[in-house]
């Protein structure tokens, strides 16, 4: 067991120092910092000034073990555009995203578990058959789409709801949240749902074709068998092992969900890191990019691993086939 | 030829099918769609290429049966003048071009790599495996906006629209190479230990025949459900790489970036340019997971395995 969490842990920080090097590169690579940084009337003996002072003209190997070296204290680089360090600017736009992402991941929660048994447990039902039905036309509405008809509806349309930005928000500790005001969860109803919007038909079909495997599996079988209430069986028995695979997969989809907090992000001007991340696009702010891989980068191994290693302490058939 | 369609007239798959009403429909649109789209040129009114059409004056026409709509453009013009329908139609035809060549690509990546992994195992395959996991946990959209990104960060907008379409289908072929590469390993597993394989093994042939002439064609059928997948995927995501201004230009646009172009407008009313793209796309793609669904079923790849 501990060799397997140590095995899991070693391809972590392999994955990490891969991410780095492809950080640097881009950083080595695109655009000129110094010109970033000055403007076209600064001298060229000011401008080789700066770049000694940057430390750009030190050989490449030099320049890179400098980088890991601040990355691994935290320091990303500066960001051309607020000229503020790109991690405090990271930090900064950070909760926005991460309420976003949590007021969904809610919304797939509570909506998928009850829809994907339900449809596991009553397949032949006409509301199973919709659930099923509406599930495969969710899938194929890209994620902007909706977020984009919503808009239209809800705020053009019927002016119900706000179309962009995250409304009032509260300093609790330099952390702003929208969670503290009505204001603030008007302006998450339409991103979330949007966001959610992707994921949630997946986790049904998921949820459900885990579950009749399960149901179909012999220990349900001898469960029913010896006469157990069907609730029990259900949601004791089934729904347990159900849950194991679901668990794993959306370890992965976390991903998924991060690449589409961008586009939902870029529809409802949600001032979080993927609004922030088009903008450091448009701008070329090379840094902010930079900084922006290894922050999500970051996060995407440090849930993947925990999930991995969750997975093995459950699952030791995980570890066993991970060994030979 | 006509041999081999008597005997799939006859197979099971063709059986199913018929007996299919929702694949039948979701097939027929496909054709129907794929007609419409590459024959673009002879079909659309007008040519969204050509700059003679484009037209502020005309910009923001609504459709033919609202107020202010004309005969002359069935489904309205765009902000900048040209005709929607027809703009759909050449925006379609890059939509399908893109998702199917980056599935080719991608089919070609991850077969090969598939095969080679799951045929010798070993070190190469831990390898590959890890390196497909890897990918995985970071999303093939993820990877796909980044380096969509930093490519346009450094050559620069301009540049970047010239070579949309070929950089569109290497990325997205990229980016999902994974989830051919685990499929067709794992079939190449099971498939490897049937006695055919040994037969040939004995016979003398070679590691490189056997894997592409005797495993390779009885792994065709997950191969085949996950290409149909992966073309939606494919189509999503470059809708989705348009929409972020990551794809095609506004001159040469996809149903992504009509949709783009189209979200400007929506707050004052002219809700055509985002909604007929939208709903085309969905269409599409939504005809694709369908037939998907059913190669799913009546195939049944995982039932194949035993």
């Amino acid at each position: 067991m501990v060799a397997f969490i140590i095995r899991r842990i070693v391809q972590a920080f392999l994955v990490m120092f891969i991410i780095s090097s492809i950080g640097f590169a881009i950083k080595h690579n695109v655009g000129d910092p110094v010109w970033q940084i000055t403007g076209i009337s600064v001298s060229k003996a000011e401008r080789e000034r700066i770049r000694e002072q940057l430390g750009l003209n030190d050989p490449v190997y030099i320049q890179y073990i400098n980088f890991l070296k601040n990355a691994a204290h935290g320091d990303l680089g500066q960001s051309y555009f607020y000229k503020k360090p790109a991690a405090d600017v990271i930090l900064d736009k950070a909760p926005a995203t991460l309420e976003l992402v949590l007021v969904s991941s809610m919304i797939i929660v509570v909506l998928s578990i009850p829809l994907g048994v339900y449809a596991a447990i009553y397949p032949k039902r006409i509301f199973s058959r919709v659930v099923m039905g509406g599930s495969i036309v969710g899938v194929s509405i890209p994620v902007f789409l909706i977020a984009i008809m919503g808009v239209y509806l809800f705020s053009v349309h019927l002016g119900w709801l706000p179309s962009f930005g995250r409304g009032a928000t509260v300093n609790v500790g330099g952390w702003r949240t929208g969670f503290l005001t009505v204001d603030g969860w008007l302006h998450l109803i339409l991103p979330s749902l949007s966001l959610s919007s992707i994921m949630l038909p997946l986790f049904i079909r998921l949820i459900r074709s885990e579950m009749m495997e399960v149901l179909e599996s012999d220990y349900i079988r001898y469960a029913w068998a010896k006469g157990l209430k069907k609730y029990r069986i259900w949601f004791l028995h089934a729904f347990k092992n159900t849950l194991l695979p679901v668990i794993t997969v959306g370890g992965v989809q976390l991903g998924i969900t991060i690449a589409f907090t961008i586009l939902t992000e870029t529809v409802f001007q949600w001032q979080g890191l993927g609004f922030l991340f088009m903008e450091a696009v448009e701008r070329s702010d090379t840094a902010l990019l930079v900084a922006y891989l290894m922050f999500v980068g970051m996060i995407m191994v440090v849930v993947n691993t925990v999930v991995d290693i969750i997975y093995g302490v459950v699952n030791p058939t995980v570890r066993i086939a991970g060994t030979k | 030829m006509t041999d081999r369609w008597q005997r799939f007239k006859k197979s099971a798959l063709f059986h199913d099918f018929k007996g299919d009403k929702v694949a039948i429909v979701s097939f027929a649109t496909l054709v129907l769609l794929f007609i419409c789209a590459f024959s673009a040129p002879l079909i659309a009114p007008y040519n969204p290429y050509d700059s003679a059409n484009i037209d502020i004056m005309s910009s923001e026409i609504p459709p033919v049966w609202m107020a202010g709509g004309t005969n002359d453009y069935l489904l309205g013009t765009d902000a900048q003048g040209r005709d929607l329908l027809s703009t759909m139609i050449y925006g379609m035809r890059i939509s399908i071009i893109i998702g199917i060549c980056a599935v080719a690509l991608q089919a070609v990546i991850g077969i090969i790599i598939g095969l080679i992994a799951g045929y010798y195992g070993g070190k190469l395959d831990g390898f590959f495996m890890r390196l497909a996991d890897v990918q995985l946990s970071f999303s093939y959209l993820m990877v796909a906006i980044f380096v969509s990104a930093v490519l346009q960060a450094a050559v620069g907008v301009g540049r970047f629209a010239e070579i949309a379409v070929p950089f569109l289908i290497i990325v997205i072929g990229l980016a999902q190479w994974p989830q051919y590469a685990r499929t067709v390993r794992a079939s190449v597993l099971a498939e490897k230990k049937k006695e055919y394989v040994e037969a040939a093994r004995v016979t003398g042939f070679g590691a490189h025949r056997i894997m592409w002439r005797h495993i390779l064609p009885n792994c065709m059928s997950p191969i085949l459900v996950l290409s149909t997948i992966q073309v939606a995927n494919a189509v999503m995501s470059e809708a989705a790489l348009s929409f972020l201004g990551l794809g095609m230009p506004v001159t040469r646009p996809s149903l992504g970036s009509l949709i783009n172009a189209g979200f400007e407008y929506i707050f004052s009313g002219s809700w055509w340019i985002t909604a007929f793209p939208g709903v085309l796309l969905v269409i599409l793609v939504l005809a694709v997971n369908l037939l998907g669904d059913f190669l799913r079923d009546a195939l049944n790849p995982k039932l194949y395995k035993g």
